[in-house]
């Protein structure tokens, strides 16, 4: 008996034992919202050790002794997190879980239609960072001539600016952290293009839109180039750099607590080497020469805000002579002076709860001090019958304050809206004096106020759309406008997806027809755009059709006596085309290429056109192919590139006292240019180098192939002449140099 | 009699049945880790080690405040996407680093200064400038020779400083300051910290060897 009680109580003891440690056993099946079984969740009970990982069939066993409500959690990247509340008995639970897809930047699909993105935040789509735009062999380190690389751009030689979808390039309107750049290319003389102001090291981020672009932008009836300035340094440095072309030296310096740096730097630039060596088609007696500094501070204000500033600061001169064409043995006289100030401030905070505020304003002064003269073979200015107008004095100034703020708002998954407003003011100003002394002053302001809407809502990872307004209100028009956006996204597969964009845009009359004896309204365009996107982790394949149609452009004519005063709003015309994108970094090792190609049909009547035509901007096919090959063992770059666009039309339009009629017209030839650069980085694996060097060298038409832009005429129309790059081929050889200051020894005091 | 045997035997459970719930806090959390961290040297599957970076994950989020459940959770994904490397599923890279990148900054935060966290640091960034090396070489490359410098500065006794660097060397190419025999040097060394390191504690950071010996076999 005795025996039998203690057995007994032992019994109940290894029954009490086990119940005390008692696993029950949590088993199930994990499968997605399409009932595919889901490999690697991670399955556990809230705050304890316990848990699992999902087999390839789904299937997850794990034992617990907890007890009680507990937390069942389950948890994969790029879906929802799953959570249950479950009663711990001790007996085994079985569960089958549905996790449903969350809606993820990295996942979704890209409203995408109409624009080339290119920063690091986006993986998807990147196409041109600041490195493959130095790098791009017909750039020259410009950011806009890179951009000419790729499809919708035209391959316009003559004159700067992005010339996009049978656009002139005032349609395309270029913004810094938001705000509107004026005066982005520097200042040249007829028939010379002039570069852009801004370092491509400056931007993190390059947006190219070639139509359907948001509603935070406007004034731009073709294209919107969106430069996103970069943020704190890395580490403190100072620069030096040496060319055929001048000098530059800067310094950025960076706090210990990195939330602060600030930066100068200072370059001459003359092209009188240059000139020497390549023979330019002007006859110069004032070599173009660059004064120009750059100061900027960044501050980091909160974990999440940053503040920007960055200031750039010119002066440049340029004088030549060339044979007249109006009259034989006389020099046509130009000479240019360019002062320019541009000053930016952007700034964005987030403010919690889903809250983000953006801020900027743009400042930029600009003063050109032209004149231009008639001169006989000793450079005497004289002053000839009939051409009285070609000796002259002209010195338009502009103030330009452009301002922007916007809340946006996100929603639920990475949905968002945005609001805000955008003020541009406007001042120029532009004293004219005549070969008789009389002097002219125009004048005008204008003020445009604008407020925008737009929401991004992703519906599924699969579709997306981004509906937008902008209203706008211009000061010098007295007018309004309303203006729709909206572009769709859908995927149709895992890394393809086809979009769709539809927009109106507005711009107002470019200053120089204004003011106007007559009442103007804005110009308009309506854009159309369907494309195709297909992007890997190192090809992008992009095909995009589109249709823009253009009313109410400004038509000119003759009043008062004079040419070229804007007459009315009638004019019109449209563009279409498609353009086919391939980039590809994967097939051959360390070789990237690129391949564009542009097809365009536009005709439009504005201006002093006689007609709906062809306008000499445009041409029919564009193509590029640039090529980069990096060689390991030479740490260099070897970079060409080929641009072909197929003959452009060329006019010369004459009045004869009651219209405008044509005196001649016809096709340039083909346009065809091959270029080289090549860029040796000796520092390149070199363990924590002090010293960073960067030589380049590169050929612009390094076939010398002869390129003709279009034809000038004389006065008298009796005379014409090709119009055509001041020297064929063009060379450029420098060193830049940076030396990074240590700061490890920084990092560690810091942190200790 | 029967009754003192009753009592020590329901004592004895009782003891028993709450022991789990009464075992210090460290103890239990101790006890989990080292049943894991050996695994750290010795797991090379993906499978394997997705399962290892969750279970510690799973400790992580119970503990909150331990900063080692942190930085072999990161270091489990960090150590699948140099697997994806070695096999040039590079697209594969950016997706684990997206994972990985949280966790290891919940480590920095909360333990400074940790020679060994910085190595993780310098894994991490070379792991993102191989999903990309040419257009990612300026960033990450620089993040990580700063990280792995700053590791051997806390700590120049730390066997993974030499590991890290000797894989550097030995896979740069000679034009780029690479070598093969340096790298085998540094194995070597890293090999003979190895032998003398001690760790904090049975938990702490110790992995290495099966790598040094890999890589010291190679030719």
């Amino acid at each position: 008996m005795k025996k039998t009680k203690n057995c007994f109580l032992l019994l109940l003891g290894l029954f009490l034992f086990q119940g005390g440690f008692s696993q029950v056993i949590i088993k199930g099946v994990i499968k997605d919202n399409k009932g595919n079984p889901m490999h690697g969740v991670s399955i556990s009970l809230k705050d304890s050790y316990d848990g699992a990982t999902s087999d390839s069939a789904g299937k997850f066993s794990f034992k617990t002794s907890e007890k009680g409500e507990q937390t069942l959690v389950a948890s994969f990247t790029g879906y929802k997190p799953f959570e249950q509340k479950i009663q711990m008995e001790n007996v085994p639970v079985s569960f089958d879980i549905n996790l449903k897809e969350e809606i993820t930047e990295l996942k979704a699909v890209t409203i995408s239609a109409g624009s080339f993105e290119a920063s690091d935040k986006k993986r998807a789509g990147v196409v041109l960072n600041s490195i493959d735009i130095v790098t791009t062999a017909s750039a020259n380190a410009d950011v806009t001539q890179a951009l000419k690389t790729l499809p919708g751009a035209q391959q316009v030689g003559e004159t700067e600016g992005l010339f996009v979808r049978g656009g002139t390039a005032a349609e395309t309107k270029i913004f810094i952290d938001g705000t509107l750049v004026n005066k982005f290319f520097y200042s040249t003389a007829p028939n010379i293009s002039g570069y852009g102001r801004f370092s491509t090291f400056l931007f993190k981020g390059t947006v190219f839109s070639t139509g359907g672009y948001s509603a935070l932008y406007g004034q731009a009836l073709s294209s919107a180039v969106i430069l996103e300035s970069i943020d704190l340094p890395e580490q403190k440095t100072a620069s030096l750099g040496v060319s055929v072309l001048g000098l530059d030296a800067g310094y950025q310096s960076l706090n210990k607590k990195k939330n602060f740096s600030w930066g100068f730097d200072y370059n001459y630039t003359n092209l009188g080497l240059a000139f020497a060596v390549l023979k330019q088609k002007q006859d110069y007696f004032k070599v173009p020469a660059f004064n120009e500094g750059h100061i900027n501070f960044r501050v980091k204000t909160s974990k999440t805000g940053m503040l920007k500033y960055y200031s750039n600061y010119s002066g440049s001169r340029l004088g030549f002579r060339t044979p007249s064409i109006d009259s034989a043995g006389y020099l046509d006289y130009f000479k240019l002076k360019n002062f320019y100030i541009y000053q930016n401030l952007a700034w964005k905070e987030n403010l919690g709860s889903g809250w983000k505020f953006n801020a900027g304003v743009s400042f930029t002064n600009n003063k050109d001090d032209i004149a231009g003269a008639l001169q006989d073979a000793d450079h005497t200015t004289v002053s000839l019958v009939g051409l009285e107008f070609k000796n002259f004095n002209v010195s338009p100034h502009g103030n330009y304050l452009n301002a922007k703020a916007f809340f946006e708002k996100r929603l639920r998954g990475i949905s968002a809206v945005r609001f805000g407003t955008e003020y541009n003011f406007s001042k120029d100003k532009a004293t004219i004096s005549d070969n008789s002394g009389n002097s002219y002053t125009y004048a005008l302001k204008e003020h445009i106020n604008a407020f925008f809407a737009e929401g991004d809502i992703y519906i599924t990872n699969g579709l997306a759309a981004k509906l937008g307004t902008r209203f706008e209100y211009s000061s010098s028009l007295d007018k309004v406008n309303v203006a729709p956006r909206i572009s769709l996204a859908y995927k149709t597969g895992k890394l393809s997806q086809a979009s769709f964009a539809y927009g109106v845009f507005y711009q107002n009359p470019e200053t120089k027809y204004l003011p106007s004896p007559n009442t103007l309204t804005f110009s308009k365009a309506t854009h159309y755009i369907a494309q195709y996107l297909r992007t890997a982790p190192l090809t992008v394949f992009r095909a995009e059709i589109f249709y823009k149609k253009y009313h109410d452009l400004i038509k000119t004519g003759f009043s008062n006596g004079r040419d070229g005063v804007a007459i009315n709003n009638n004019g019109f015309g449209d563009a279409k085309g498609f353009e086919i994108f391939w980039r590809d970094k994967k097939t051959v090792k360390n070789l990237d290429y690129w391949i564009s190609y542009s097809y365009l049909d536009t005709k439009r009547d504005f201006l002093n056109f006689p007609d709906a035509i062809t306008p000499n901007f445009a041409a029919k096919h564009t193509a590029s192919l640039v090529v980069k090959k990096f060689v390991l063992p030479w740490k260099t770059w070897f970079n060409t590139s080929y641009t072909y666009s197929s003959s452009r039309p060329y006019y010369n339009i004459i009045y004869d006292g009651s219209r405008y009629k044509f005196s001649d017209r016809g096709l340039v030839p083909d346009f065809h240019s091959v270029s080289f650069s090549l860029n040796y980085i000796p520092a390149i694996g070199k363990k924590d180098p002090k010293s960073f060097v960067v030589y380049v060298i590169s050929v612009n038409n390094i076939l010398n192939l002869k390129q003709t832009f279009g034809y000038q005429y004389s006065y008298n129309g009796a005379k014409k002449e090709a119009i055509v790059p001041p020297s064929r081929m063009f060379v450029f050889i420098g060193a830049f140099f940076s030396f990074g200051i240590d700061r490890t020894q920084d990092a560690i005091n810091n942190n200790l | 009699m029967k009754k003192t045997i009753l009592i020590m035997m329901t004592s004895f459970l009782g003891t028993a049945v709450f022991a789990q719930g009464d075992i210090a806090p460290g103890e239990k959390y101790v006890k989990a880790m080292e049943a894991l961290v050996p695994a750290v040297d010795t797991t090379h599957s993906m499978d394997g080690l997705t399962d290892l970076a969750n279970s510690f994950e799973r400790i992580a989020n119970a503990e909150k405040t331990q900063w080692l459940p942190f930085y072999y959770a990161a270091l489990c994904h960090i150590n699948k996407a140099n697997m994806f490397f070695t096999t040039q599923q590079l697209d594969k890279i950016d997706p684990l680093m997206d994972i990985a990148e949280p966790l290891l900054k919940k480590a920095e935060e909360l333990e400074k200064n940790n020679s060994e966290i910085f190595c993780l640091t310098k894994m991490f960034n070379t792991g993102k400038m191989m999903a990309d090396p040419m257009s990612r070489y300026m960033i990450y490359g620089a993040a990580a020779s700063e990280a792995l410098e700053t590791a051997k500065k806390l700590d120049p006794e730390n066997p993974r400083v030499y590991l890290l660097e000797g894989i550097d060397k030995y896979y740069t190419p000679e034009q780029y300051g690479g070598s093969k025999e340096e790298g085998k040097k540094l194995f070597q060394e890293a090999a003979k910290k190895m032998e003398t390191f001690k760790p904090a504690s049975s938990i702490h950071p110790s992995w290495g060897a099966s790598q040094i010996k890999y890589f010291m076999s190679l030719e």
